[in-house]
């Protein structure tokens, strides 16, 4: 990889220029290509070739931090003084111990070759594919499809060191009718992974099902909620106390209740970078390796993850959870997966007496972190159930609702999963059912 | 660099524009995080790059890199056309863009102190002084304080002629106080939630915020509010604050009015708007006394620049005139839709990001009330202020937001205090239901430095005017 080299000689140009007691360097390049379309055609087309390099700098217990994406010699000097001179003007932290010490890490690129060179006019043709499927059938399509890759590296002074490629592309979409919408989209190492064919009959004929949706009174109702809805909840749990900081300052769902059960002894969650399901670095941001951690087995809550700086404020080692310094969210899980079940879509929806399946979450927000309430709406499409059938497509409902609640709540979680692009990174996840959700409003479509 | 920026232009010229920009854009930032009296963050950016823009077979094709050399300038010069004559293989029809002044400008923010010249040491002594009185308040969990400052300057040409220099300074510091006791967690922040308050100035905007003068007020809140009563659930009449409105307007009148929405440019990210092309000139929109404006002309505003990113100038108009929604904010391209030319709304984060329609700084214009008086006038009602979170669905019409904290209104008395409150409402009837809206002296604009949009996705920094502003029949206290 052409940039790996160069990434690997920035990283060991700012060690070796370094005055500080320790040094952490970041260095990252970045190439990425995003065709987007609306109405049928495309109005947005752009691509970015990006690199940057990001300066911890230690002096005796004071720590500073600079930026720049400019990688020649005299810039990268230039910023690891900048980083030095940033530490000597702060009062010390008297917690900090150390930046992590080296540890094996076998390094691992994510890549496709024919992603990493794909061409504006590939990604079009991808496109008109798509649209040609829903096209025919009086529907629009909206979405994007990018590709590209990312090479990051991370070294510190002390020795750890590693670089690593990965490869993307991803396609999300809605379609829509004068009055349904519907939602696709796969997120993948390599583009010829991700089924255009597949993904625009699915949500060509989601979008004609979910035409003329009727009105549905608001309350609490049996869900089966589709991946992308059990992503967007999974995330906001984890942001809100799945970190050790979270746990450290008190805010966190997990506060004394290791070893207790809180969610349905179906649910168990968990990071795990090295799942081939998922995508991402084997290393953190401080070039420590990433370690499996168990957040929820069983239902029953088993741990945190942690950086170095949360993990020596208690005596442990790091998890391999950090993300880039300086940041004030602490350790947070970057590859979560939660387990499967022994259902399916379909044996969920046949075991429903009345109930909703959500295709979607929309513009989801946590109203209290601690008891992890959150509100948002349905989108591209919402169904009515009832005697184990869908029954007919209905308005969008808003819910607020504990995602704790919720998840003591499962019914059924299907065999399959799908990895859904989510606020913290791609989550593998399934489909799941659970009853007496809390539906608080309606939309008027 | 003139030279960088024409040798952009003829070379996209040559393989095929028939229109060109270039933005560089060179940003350097500064920022400063202090948690429980620790130095969480200090930190030195700079952040320089090009990006080209171009029509080519009548479509879209745009290409960016941080190497501000001759032969990148060339190498995205030419991907830009090609990156456009890809986009021209599903086209609808050619793009066109509404005529435009060619202009030849510089523009600066200003301001009065270089808060790149204050020393460090000054900076962390005013965010520590304030810092340390929230932690010191007896049962605060958790006490931060922190401060943003940036200085972006961007040169912009296009092949119509046009070159523009601008140079934008932003200063911007917040306070927050956590209580948390068993599983109730209460924050309070001043000047306001989400990142503080941000302005186009110099540090005396920081100093002027004062932060040390209202940390105790903050801290004293938060930790009662660990106390306080459950905000009640049912309909009520809500008197919200300046702070709290801000983001109201924000989401509920600034998005639904962008005309790339309006036309499904963002479907498939955060939706479209109710605000159909239908409705212009004739919706009722809100009771009569509501009137918003965008105005990008605002001195020190955070929506506030002398050209938008396709080298318009910055200007004023209404968007809801007594009641009647009147105006979209547009670009060059879309604002043909409407016979238009464009009002100046095209921005985009940084070099590497193509200009979509943003915000600027969009206001609710003051009333002829007082926030006294509207309280005066209320036998069973809440204020509430601060925004805690916020939601609404894909068309802009269902919302729902939590606020920090707010107080029972009991015959025209503010009353107890209470915690936990979210309102929710449909847009349009929520701002038909509006009754009263304080005058001149008790309005402000309130910098948000967090508007997020686009895919790739883009941050934007805007701003809105408000002054507190009464509601009549709001559901209060929603899944409690």
């Amino acid at each position: 990889m052409i940039d790996k080299e160069r990434i690997r000689e920035a990283l060991k140009t700012a060690i070796n220029y370094s005055t500080a007691d320790q040094l952490e360097v970041i260095a990252s390049s970045r190439n990425i290509a995003l065709t987007r379309f609306s109405n049928n055609y495309i109005h947005q087309n752009v691509a970015e070739t990006n690199m940057s390099i990001s300066i911890r700098a230690v002096v005796g217990k004071r720590l500073g931090y600079a930026s720049t994406n400019r990688l020649d010699k005299d810039s990268i000097e230039n910023v690891v003084d900048k980083a030095i001179e940033n530490a000597v003007h702060r009062p010390p932290d008297l917690d900090f111990v150390s930046l992590p010490e080296p540890k094996q890490i076998t390094e691992r690129d994510l890549i496709a070759r024919s992603t990493i060179e794909y061409t504006p006019k590939e990604r079009a043709a991808d496109v008109l594919k798509f649209i040609n499927i829903v096209s025919p059938h009086n529907l629009v399509a909206a979405g994007a499809f990018s590709t590209g890759y990312s090479t990051i590296g991370v070294a510190n002074s002390l020795g750890a060191s590693a670089v690593e490629v990965i490869s993307e592309a991803e396609l999300k979409a809605v379609v829509m009718s004068d009055t349904s919408s519907a939602y696709a989209s796969a997120i993948s190492t390599s583009a010829s992974n991700i089924d255009i064919e597949r993904l625009a009959t699915i949500a060509k004929e989601t979008a004609i099902a979910a035409q003329n949706p009727i009105e549905l009174a608001p309350g609490r109702y049996t869900v089966v909620l589709s991946p992308d809805a059990v992503a967007d909840m999974i995330s906001f749990m984890a942001f809100a106390g799945f970190g050790a900081l979270s746990l450290q300052e008190g805010r966190s769902f997990m506060k004394d209740r290791f070893g207790e059960k809180i969610l349905s002894p179906l649910v168990s969650i968990w990071d795990n970078a090295f799942d081939p399901n998922t995508i991402g670095l084997t290393f953190d941001f401080e070039g420590v390796p990433k370690q499996k951690i168990v957040f929820i087995e069983n239902g029953v809550a088993k741990g945190v993850c942690y950086d170095s700086y949360t993990a020596n404020k208690e005596g442990k080692e790091s998890t391999g959870h950090a993300l880039p310094a300086p940041n004030t969210y602490g350790p947070l899980p970057l590859n979560l997966v939660m387990a499967a079940g022994d259902s399916s879509l379909d044996d969920m929806i046949k075991s429903c007496e009345r109930g909703i399946l959500v295709s979607r979450f929309h513009y989801t927000n946590l109203e209290d972190p601690i008891k992890t309430i959150l509100t948002g709406m349905t989108r591209d499409g919402t169904f009515l159930i009832e005697d184990g059938e869908i029954k007919t497509p209905i308005k969008n409902l808003r819910f607020t609702q504990s995602i704790i609640d919720a998840l003591s709540r499962v019914e059924l979680i299907s065999r399959d999963r799908i990895l859904k692009d989510a606020i913290l990174g791609a989550v593998f996840v399934p489909w799941v059912k659970i009853s007496e959700f809390n539906f608080t409003g309606a939309t008027q479509f | 660099m003139k030279d960088l920026a024409l040798l952009a232009l003829d070379v996209a010229k040559t393989y095929g524009a028939t229109y060109a920009d270039i933005r560089i854009v060179e940003k350097q930032s500064e920022s400063i995080a202090i948690k429980q009296g620790r130095v969480e963050e200090l930190m030195t950016s700079t952040n320089y790059g090009f990006g080209v823009r171009v029509i080519a077979d009548g479509a879209w094709g745009f290409a960016g890199s941080f190497l501000v050399e001759k032969v990148e300038i060339e190498r995205i010069a030419r991907l830009a056309v090609e990156i456009a004559k890809a986009s021209a293989m599903i086209k609808k029809e050619n793009v066109s863009l509404s005529p435009a002044k060619v202009v030849q400008d510089t523009y600066k923010s200003p301001m009065e102190i270089d808060p790149f010249k204050v020393p460090l040491e000054d900076k962390l002594a005013l965010l520590s002084r304030a810092e340390e009185i929230v932690r010191k308040t007896p049962g605060v969990s958790i006490s931060s304080a922190s401060m943003n400052i940036s200085r972006e300057k961007k040169i912009f040409a296009n092949l119509e002629g046009s070159y523009i220099e601008q140079e934008i300074i932003e200063s911007g510091a917040s306070l927050d106080a956590i209580a948390i006791k068993g599983n109730d967690i209460q924050e309070r922040s001043y000047p306001n939630s989400h990142g503080g308050d941000v302005a186009t100035a110099g540090f005396e905007f920081i100093k002027d915020l004062k932060l040390e003068d209202h940390a105790e007020q903050i801290a004293t809140e938060a930790v009662q509010l660990l106390s306080a009563k459950e905000c009640p659930s049912g309909e009520f009449t809500v008197i919200l604050g300046g702070d709290q409105l801000a983001l109201q307007i924000h989401e509920s009148c600034g998005h639904p009015t962008e005309l790339d929405r309006v036309l499904g440019m963002e479907a498939s990210y955060a939706g479209t708007s109710f605000l159909t092309l239908d409705k212009l000139n004739k919706f009722q929109y809100g009771s009569p006394i509501i009137n918003i404006t965008a105005d990008a002309t605002i001195p020190g505003a955070l929506g506030t620049f002398g050209y938008d990113d396709e080298g318009i100038p910055a200007q004023r108009f209404d968007i809801v005139k007594d009641g009647i929604f009147v105006g979209y904010l547009t670009s060059r391209e879309t604002a043909l839709v409407l016979g238009q030319q464009s009002n100046g709304c095209m921005r985009a984060d940084g070099w590497s990001r193509i200009p979509l329609i943003r915000m600027t700084n969009v206001n609710l214009l003051p009333g002829n009330s007082s926030l006294e008086e509207m309280i005066s006038e209320v036998k069973d009602g809440l204020y509430l202020t601060t925004n805690r979170s916020w939601s609404i669905d894909d068309k802009r019409l269902n919302f729902q937001f939590a606020t920090q904290i707010g107080w029972e209104i009991k015959n025209g008395k503010l009353g107890a205090m209470v915690k936990n409150a979210n309102y929710t409402g449909i847009t349009p009837d929520f701002w038909r239901s509006c009754d009263a809206i304080a005058g001149e002296n008790e309005w402000r604009v309130w910098g948000l430095p967090n508007c997020g949009k686009g895919e790739p996705t883009q941050i934007a920094h805007v701003a809105h005017g408000t002054a507190p502003a009464r509601f009549r029949n709001v559901r209060v206290g929603v899944g409690r």
